[in-house]
This record gives C-alpha cells, sequence and structure tokens, in this order.
C-alpha cells in the first residue's frame, strides 16, 4: 500500500488497472494522475507521481512523460476551483474574448494564473472543449456551463467566492 | 417521411433516450442479437459486406469507406482490437459529444458488431478527458448496463462470442484524435502519432491488429444494419450516400446539431439553423472543421454538403463542423487564432511542425499589432508550404490549410492590415 495515495484513489487506480492486459500497466498512467490530482485539489506533485508509478509498477520518468504532455494535468500548485474559458473559433465568433477579459478583470489575474487565495485558477484553455453549438461557453471544475453572458458568469464567480 | 435526424439522433429528444430500457424501447440491440443467434448467416463477411454497400465512410473528417478499412484486418488468430475514437476537438465540432450524452448504446451496439465484423473480442472506447463529468458517465453506465443484460462479456448470450468493452479517459490533447496519436495516448504515452505504415490494422494497440473508428461511424452501424444498407444509403447522393450529423456554430440565429442526408443544399442546411445572426450578410464558412479551407459565401453559396460538392470548392466536408461566419469579422484575427491553436497542439514531434505553426502565429500576431511587413503574406504561405506535406500526421497539413485559404480568399483583409499598422478593413 502507498502512504501518499488515499484509500479512495487506490480504488480508483485499481479500476484503470483492471481494463487492461497483464503487462499493459502503463495504460493506467493517465486515469492515475487524474484520480492523484483529484486527492490534491487539481495539481500533481513529485510526491505524488512517484507514488502513482510505484504503485503500478512502472518507471518514474513514463509518468513524469505523461504528466507534462497532457493539459489537463497540472504540475504547479493552482488555485482550487478550475476555469477553462473557451476561446477557440467558434466561442470567438460569439463573444469568449469578452468573457475572458471580463473574468481577468475581475478576478485581478491573467489567464493562466490562479487568484492569490488560492481560490480560483483561471486555465489557458488552447484546446476547442467540442460544446461549439452553445458558445460561448467554459467549464468550470469539469462541469460544462453553455450560452454564456456576463451576468451568468458573475452568478458563477460568485458562487466560487463564497458570496452566494 | 422527414429528411432530418433519422439514423442516430431518431430519438435523442426521448427522455432518458441514454438508458437501456428505453434503447431497447427502439429495436435496440437487436442488430446484435440477431449475430449471436446466427452466425451461420450474419457472418462477419455479411456485416462487411453491408457496410461496404451502406456507403458509410468515416465521419472523424478523413472520410475513409469504413467497410473497406474493416477489410484490412488480417484474418489470423492474433488478439485484434476495436478501438472508438471518441476524442472530440476538431474546433467547431461538438456533435459525438451529443451521441455519448443521449445515445450511447449505439455506439456500444456499434463497437460490439465492429468487433465482431473484424474478429477483435476486446474494444476500447476513447473519451476526451474534458468530458469526464458530463459524457464520459453516459457512455460507462451504458457499458456497465449493457455487461448486466448480459449483452457484453465472455461467450455473450451462449453465443460463443466474447465482446469486452472498456472506457478510456483522455486528459486533454487535441492531437489523440489522430489514430496513431489516440493509440500511443491508450498505452499510456505522450499521444505523438507514428509513422504510417504500419497501418492500425497490422500494427495496432500494443501492436495487435487494431481497427480504429470514430463515435459516429460506429454509432450508425447498427441502423445500417436494422434498416438496410439501402435504407441508409438512399438519404444521400450516389457518391456521398447517407448522412452527416453537422455542427452549426458561429454566426447563426439557431446553432445546434443536425444529422442531414448528404447532398443537402447550403441554403438549405443555414434555413434550418435560423439563418445568419443578426440579419447580416453571411461572409464565410469553414465547412468542416478548423482544419478545411475557408471558403468565401459566393463559394460555399454554390455548394451541396458533400464529399465532392466540397472538394470541387478546394476544401473538404471534415468533421461536418461548419463555422458561419457573417460580414463584419475580421479574417485576421480568425486567422490569427486558429494558429495559435495548432501552434499550441502541436506535439512537437517533426521539426516542420512544431517550429513552422510557431513562425505562423508570431507573424500573424506582429501583422495584427501593426508590425507587419510587406513580406509577410508571402513568408506566410511559404512557411504554410513547408508544413504542408512534411510531417508524420496529418496535423502539419492542418495547420497550413487555413493559412493558405485564408491569404487565398482575403488578400486585400491581410494587405490592409499590414499597410494600415493593424487596422482592421472588417470592422
Amino acid at each position: 500500500m502507498s502512504e501518499v495515495l488515499t484509500t479512495e484513489t487506490i480504488k480508483e487506480i485499481d479500476h484503470w488497472l483492471s481494463k487492461f492486459p497483464v503487462g499493459k500497466q502503463r495504460s493506467a498512467i493517465i486515469g492515475s494522475l487524474h484520480a492523484a490530482q483529484h486527492q490534491n485539489h487539481g495539481f500533481l506533485t513529485s510526491e505524488l507521481m512517484d507514488a502513482v508509478a510505484a504503485y503500478i509498477d512502472v518507471p518514474k520518468i513514463q509518468v513524469y512523460e505523461v504528466a507534462t504532455f497532457y493539459s489537463m494535468f497540472q504540475t504547479k500548485n493552482v488555485g482550487k476551483h478550475e476555469i477553462s474559458i473557451c476561446t477557440n473559433i467558434s466561442c470567438m465568433l460569439r463573444g469568449s474574448d469578452e468573457i475572458l477579459s471580463h473574468v481577468e478583470k475581475r478576478l485581478g489575474i491573467d489567464v493562466g494564473e490562479s487568484t492569490s487565495d488560492g481560490n480560483i485558477f483561471l486555465k489557458q484553455e488552447e484546446e476547442c472543449l467540442a460544446a461549439c453549438t452553445g458558445a460561448p461557453m467554459m467549464m468550470v471544475d469539469h462541469v460544462y456551463i453553455e450560452n454564456l453572458d456576463i451576468k451568468t458568469v458573475d452568478e458563477i464567480l460568485d458562487r466560487l467566492e463564497g458570496k452566494s | 417521411m422527414s429528411r432530418y435526424n433519422q439514423v442516430i439522433y431518431a430519438n435523442i429528444n426521448e427522455s432518458n433516450s441514454w438508458t437501456l430500457d428505453e434503447y431497447l424501447k427502439q429495436g435496440g440491440y437487436s442488430v446484435w442479437k440477431q449475430i449471436l443467434s446466427d452466425q451461420s448467416n450474419k457472418t462477419s463477411e455479411w456485416v462487411i459486406e453491408e457496410v461496404k454497400k451502406s456507403g458509410l465512410r468515416g465521419r472523424g473528417g478523413a472520410g475513409f469507406p469504413t467497410g473497406l478499412k474493416w477489410s484490412f484486418m488480417p484474418k489470423n488468430d492474433d488478439q485484434k482490437y476495436i478501438v472508438c475514437n471518441s476524442d472530440e476537438s476538431e474546433p467547431g465540432t461538438c456533435h459525438d459529444r451529443d451521441i455519448l450524452k443521449y445515445n450511447p448504446h449505439a455506439l456500444v451496439e456499434g463497437m460490439a458488431i465492429a468487433g465482431y465484423a473484424i474478429g477483435a473480442t476486446v474494444g476500447y472506447n476513447y473519451v476526451r478527458g474534458e468530458f469526464m463529468l458530463e459524457c464520459y458517465p453516459r457512455i460507462d453506465a451504458a457499458v456497465k448496463d449493457a455487461y448486466d443484460a448480459g449483452l457484453l462479456g465472455v461467450n455473450v448470450l451462449d453465443s460463443g462470442i466474447d465482446f469486452d468493452l472498456y472506457n478510456f479517459l483522455g486528459a486533454g490533447a487535441y492531437i489523440c484524435g489522430e489514430e496513431t496519436g489516440l493509440l500511443e495516448s491508450l498505452e499510456g504515452k505522450q499521444g505523438k502519432p507514428r509513422f504510417k505504415p504500419p497501418f492500425p490494422a497490422n500494427y495496432g494497440l500494443y501492436g495487435k491488429p487494431t481497427t480504429v473508428n470514430n463515435t459516429q461511424t460506429l454509432a450508425t452501424i447498427p441502423k445500417i444494419l436494422e434498416k438496410g444498407a439501402k435504407w441508409y444509403a438512399d438519404f444521400g447522393t450516389e457518391k456521398s450516400p447517407g448522412t452527416l450529423i453537422f455542427s452549426i456554430s458561429g454566426h447563426v440565429n439557431k446553432p445546434g446539431n443536425y444529422e442531414l442526408p448528404l447532398g443537402i443544399s447550403f441554403e438549405e442546411v443555414i434555413d434550418l439553423a435560423g439563418g445568419v445572426l443578426d440579419g447580416k450578410k453571411l461572409k464565410a464558412v469553414i465547412p468542416g472543421g478548423s482544419s478545411t479551407k475557408v471558403l468565401p459565401a459566393e463559394i460555399i453559396q454554390n455548394c451541396t454538403m458533400d464529399y465532392e460538392s466540397l472538394q470541387d470548392a478546394d476544401s473538404a466536408l471534415g468533421t461536418g463542423a461548419m463555422v458561419v461566419i457573417s460580414e463584419g469579422t475580421c479574417m485576421v484575427e480568425l486567422l490569427k487564432r486558429i494558429s495559435r491553436f495548432y501552434y499550441a497542439e502541436s506535439c512537437g514531434q517533426c521539426t516542420p511542425c512544431r517550429e513552422g505553426t510557431g513562425w505562423l502565429y508570431r507573424i500573424l500576431d506582429r501583422i495584427t499589432n501593426g508590425q507587419g511587413k510587406a513580406s509577410d503574406l508571402a513568408l506566410l504561405v511559404d512557411v504554410a508550404g513547408r508544413i504542408e506535406g512534411n510531417t508524420i500526421c496529418a496535423f502539419g497539413d492542418a495547420s497550413a490549410w487555413p493559412v493558405q485559404s485564408f491569404i487565398k480568399h482575403y488578400h486585400h483583409e491581410f494587405e490592409y492590415m499590414i499597410q494600415n499598422k493593424g487596422k482592421t478593413l472588417a470592422a
């Protein structure tokens, strides 16, 4: 057993391991990192990555390679709540840039940064989030919110900031 | 009979359309059960022939004939895999998301049938990471319910056929939508595409024979076999048979996903989407996702939405993701956004793409910042040309085509901005 990974995370990793043939446990790295990151409120540490590598029995470097390649994994401390505002073409045409500017101004941070109280992480999102027919949209803690306007965005931020 | 929403989307407005009960009520799993109980008539060859006759082509963007792709799988006893590409992320495209959410059992049944056709006893469905809370629970519940109903697993319904199906969750990388990048990712590696050949049919997941199909492609299979290849083919044209789900986004009054017969006129599609937003004039359309070439209004208005017509117009049907652009939109800014995306998402494996996409973005950035040079347009076209055709996968081409087509059709807007220190002509 691991001292770093919680029972819940171990259970989740075992679930991923069960999907692949014997000897192909490397396939479980992505799922395991999702679980480890969730346990740590949104970002991975070396300790967590090493614990995943040890638990599923793969070289550490294979875990680091994955953690640094995929945009959903954060390897430095970020805010507890993650906001991704899609600014790809369909959203851009429907006003996503105004939404993003508004959020940056209100939070007092640039995209890619977290608020100083560690509450909100405004992720730099380059990939289209595949909700183009509901543009503009954003993702808050992995929940899709579509057809945004400034009022809706403010209500969501109020909620995240504990004001409503 | 209506020509709209007749295949995968036929029942997605029913309440609980995603449940096993509802799917069974609509005749779901009837084909899979027929195959299981009557393998001497419903042979794997029969399945592949029907799919060939239906004219179904890969709906992930490349449009490769599905039945033909299946027939490339070797006929030996090796472990084989069927893999579904649910890593939907081509900018403008969001119809697989609705399949996963509202008709997941069509995909489960489609994968089981595809597995039977190619001799695969194991399937993986690769779902993009961002769908973690929205689509993934639906498709995962569908797989679980199918197991519980005895429709998946070892010796399914005493047929002697084994088929195990697993869902996989990605973690945010556009390149994993490329089929060999996806296989690398499924193996737990960085999603860097492989050299082809060997193709996945010979060397796929874990080096075993593998077929990778898109979500929409596989979810179409049960209906084709239930109602017949001809029924499906007849929706479309002779050369582009069947239907396609169009994601219509951007400047339209009713953006949405519409499952429509191939060969439908552009005009009819725009009408369905409620016309151009705010009564403005149409300026341009990116017809099949950001990787396809932009078409000005005067060209697309004479097109029908099918493989041939859009190819003749020097673009492509792609994923059927139509991004509609109205008058007043700055094409330089729009191209800059597209190029930023390709720059950010290049996997970095091939030098022309890794370096070239950065060049494209930085040149466009300086043009919009008022620092463009007279020679920049030629430079953009030159760099794009040096990426195109010089990379392992089609991502390089996809980064070049928007640049080439935007500059070809909107040369004057780029020139004006360079000459006027970043001022747009479009406002």
